[in-house]
C-alpha cells in the first residue's frame, strides 16, 4: 500500500513545512504503516525475550539467600515498570487526543488501557508468587504492592469509564481528564514507598547507589524490559487497528478493505 | 467569581435545609455502616480499638462517594447547570462551591458524629482528637475529588458504582495518610509525617480540583 | 544442559522452588498470547462488521 501522499487524494492535507509529524494523525494512514510495524514488533519481543531469558536462567548464578526462587525478577520487575510506564503514556497520549482534537491519539490511548492493566495484573501475580517463598505470605499490604493494586485499580475506572460512554468524543474527552489525574497520583504513588518500612525491597535499580545485583541479572532484566516494551507496542498497535475499523467503519477505505479481504 | 461561588453554595445549601432528611442521610449510613463491624467482627475491645481508625475512615468515604453522585444530577436535570456554566470562568467557581456545599453537608457532620464514634470503639483521647484532625483534613479532599468524579460520570447510566471505581483509586493516598496518622498516635509515635503529607494533599487537591472539575462539567455538558 | 543445570529435571525443580517460577512464567505466557490472540479476532470481527450498518442508524457524535 503507498503510503506516501499523493497529490490527486482530496483527503490528503497539504502539509507546510513542519507540520508532517502530523502526516500519520490520520487513521487511514496509521493503519497502513502499522501493518508492517506488527510484524516488526514481535521479532524484536521474542528476540530479546530469548536473549534475557536465557541469560537470566542459564548464566545468571543462583542466590545465595533465595536459591532460584529470586529468577522471578524478570518477569516481576519489568512487567511493574511497563505498567507504570504506559499509564504515563496512555494519559499523554488522551491528553494530545485532548488537547489537539487528535481522534487517533485518544483511540491509542483506549488501546493501550487494556494492556496497561494486563502487566499490572502481571506484576500483581508474579509479584505474590516471588513473595510467598521469600517473605513467607503471598500477599502483603505493603506500599509497592497495594500501589500495584492502586493502579490496577487506576486502569480499570478509565476503561470503565470510557466505556460507560456513548458519545465518542465525550469518552475520549472524558477519558483524557482522568488519564492525566491519575497520572499524577503515580509519582506519589511510586514515591509512597520511601516512607514506609515495608517488607518489599528498596527500588532495585537506583541511580545514586550501586547496584545491588549481579551484572548478569541487570543485563537479564534490562533485556526483559525491552521484551515487554515491543510486546506492548505490537499488541496496542493491534488493537488500535480494530478500534480504528469500528469507528470509521462508516468510510470508504474501510469498506475498501472489506471488500478485499471478503474477495480473498 | 466570588459570587458565583457564594451564590452557588447558599443555594445549594438552602435546598439542603428544605429537605433535612436526605440532607442527613449520609451521616447515617456512616452510623449504620460503622454498627456493622463489631457484628460482623466481635465485640473485642481490643479488636475494635485497633481497626477503629481504617473503618471510621472507609465508611468517611464511602458515604462521601455515595452522597457526592447527587451533586449534579438536580442541577442537570432541570438545565440549571448548563445555565451556570455559560460562562467560562464560573464553571470552576461552581465547582468549589459545589465541593464546599457536599463537605458543609456530608463532611463536617462527620467529623461532629467522630467522638461518638471514638467512644464506641473504645478509643483513647489523643486518638479520638487525631482522627478528628485527619477528618478535617480529609473530607474536605473526598469532597473534592468526589466532585470532580460527579462531573465525568453526569448522567451515565452505571452511574453511582462508575463514580466510586473512578474515585476511590484517587482518594486512596488521603485515606492512607489519614488512616495511618491515627495509626501512628496510638502507637504513641509522632504523626508530624502523616500530617504534614495529608495537609499537602489537600493544598493540592483544592488547587486543582476545581478546575478539573470545571473541566469534566464543560465535556460532560457538551 | 550447561555450567548452571546439570540436568532437565534440576531445571524444572528449581532448587524447589518450581511452582512459583514455573507458575509466573506460565501464566505470564497464557496472557501474552491471550491478549494478542483476543485484539485480532476483534480486528477480524471489525473488518467484517465495517460498512454493514445500514443508513438507518444513528450516526454518532464522531467528527470524521
Amino acid at each position: 500500500m503507498n503510503l506516501m501522499p499523493d497529490r490527486n487524494d482530496p483527503t490528503a492535507p497539504r502539509p507546510a513545512s513542519g507540520w508532517r509529524l502530523f502526516w500519520f494523525a490520520a487513521p487511514s494512514r496509521f493503519y497502513a504503516l502499522t501493518n508492517r510495524l506488527v510484524p516488526l514488533c514481535w521479532l524484536v519481543a521474542i528476540g530479546f525475550a530469548a536473549a534475557g531469558l536465557y541469560i537470566g536462567f542459564f548464566i545468571a548464578p543462583t542466590d545465595a539467600v533465595q536459591g532460584d526462587a529470586y529468577r522471578i525478577i524478570f518477569i516481576h520487575v519489568p512487567t511493574a515498570w511497563m505498567s507504570m510506564l504506559l499509564y504515563l503514556v496512555m494519559a499523554f497520549w488522551a491528553a494530545i487526543g485532548w488537547a489537539f482534537k487528535a481522534r487517533l491519539a485518544s483511540m491509542v490511548a483506549e488501546s493501550i488501557a487494556p494492556t496497561g492493566a494486563v502487566f499490572t495484573f502481571l506484576a500483581l501475580w508474579t509479584g505474590a508468587l516471588w513473595g510467598r517463598p521469600t517473605w513467607g505470605t503471598y500477599w502483603v499490604w505493603d506500599a509497592r504492592l497495594t500501589t500495584e493494586l492502586i493502579l490496577l485499580f487506576l486502569y480499570l475506572g478509565y476503561i470503565a469509564l470510557v466505556n460507560a460512554i456513548d458519545d465518542r468524543r465525550r469518552a475520549d474527552q472524558a477519558g483524557a481528564l482522568l488519564a492525566v489525574v491519575g497520572s499524577i497520583n503515580v509519582p506519589i504513588i511510586y514515591f509512597s514507598v520511601q516512607w514506609w518500612n515495608t517488607l518489599h525491597q528498596g527500588a532495585t535499580i537506583s541511580v545514586t547507589a550501586a547496584p545491588k545485583m549481579a551484572s548478569t541479572m541487570l543485563t537479564a532484566m534490562l533485556l526483559m524490559t525491552v521484551a515487554c516494551w515491543a510486546y506492548a507496542f505490537a499488541v496496542v498497535f493491534m488493537r488500535t487497528r480494530a478500534y480504528i475499523l469500528e469507528r470509521d467503519s462508516h468510510t470508504g477505505w474501510v469498506c475498501e478493505l472489506r471488500q478485499r479481504r471478503i474477495e480473498r | 467569581m466570588r459570587q458565583v461561588f457564594l451564590c452557588v453554595l447558599l443555594r445549594d445549601l438552602q435546598l439542603a435545609a428544605r429537605r433535612r432528611v436526605d440532607a442527613l442521610l449520609p451521616l447515617a449510613f456512616f452510623i449504620v455502616a460503622l454498627s456493622l463491624f463489631p457484628l460482623g467482627v466481635g465485640p473485642e475491645p481490643e479488636t475494635l480499638r485497633a481497626i477503629a481508625p481504617g473503618i471510621v475512615w472507609v465508611c468517611a468515604l464511602l458515604a462521601s462517594m455515595l452522597s457526592v453522585g447527587l451533586l449534579f444530577n438536580a442541577d442537570a436535570a432541570d438545565g440549571s447547570l448548563e445555565q451556570l456554566l455559560l460562562a467560562p470562568a464560573h464553571a470552576v467557581a461552581v465547582a468549589a462551591a459545589k465541593s464546599a456545599a457536599h463537605w458543609l453537608l456530608t463532611g463536617l457532620p462527620l467529623l461532629l458524629a467522630t467522638p461518638l464514634v471514638g467512644l464506641a470503639f473504645g478509643m483513647s483521647g489523643p486518638a479520638v482528637l487525631a482522627l478528628m484532625a485527619s477528618l478535617l483534613l480529609g473530607t474536605p479532599i473526598l469532597s473534592l475529588l468526589g466532585a470532580l468524579g460527579a462531573a465525568l460520570t453526569l448522567g451515565l447510566r452505571s452511574g453511582g458504582m462508575l463514580l466510586i471505581l473512578v474515585v476511590l483509586p484517587l482518594a486512596t493516598p488521603a485515606l492512607i495518610f489519614g488512616a495511618g496518622a491515627v495509626g501512628m498516635v496510638e502507637a504513641g509515635l509522632s504523626a508530624e509525617g502523616h500530617f504534614s503529607l495529608l495537609g499537602a494533599l489537600l493544598v493540592a487537591t483544592a488547587a486543582g480540583a476545581p478546575w478539573a472539575t470545571a473541566a469534566a462539567l464543560r465535556i460532560s455538558t457538551e | 544442559m550447561t555450567a548452571q543445570w546439570s540436568s532437565a529435571a534440576e531445571f524444572f525443580h528449581m532448587s524447589g522452588y518450581g511452582f512459583y517460577v514455573w507458575g509466573s512464567y506460565g501464566v505470564a505466557l497464557v496472557v501474552m498470547l491471550a491478549e494478542p490472540l483476543l485484539a485480532r479476532r476483534r480486528h477480524q470481527q471489525a473488518l467484517l462488521q465495517a460498512g454493514r450498518m445500514s443508513d438507518d442508524e444513528p450516526l454518532d457524535k464522531e467528527q470524521a
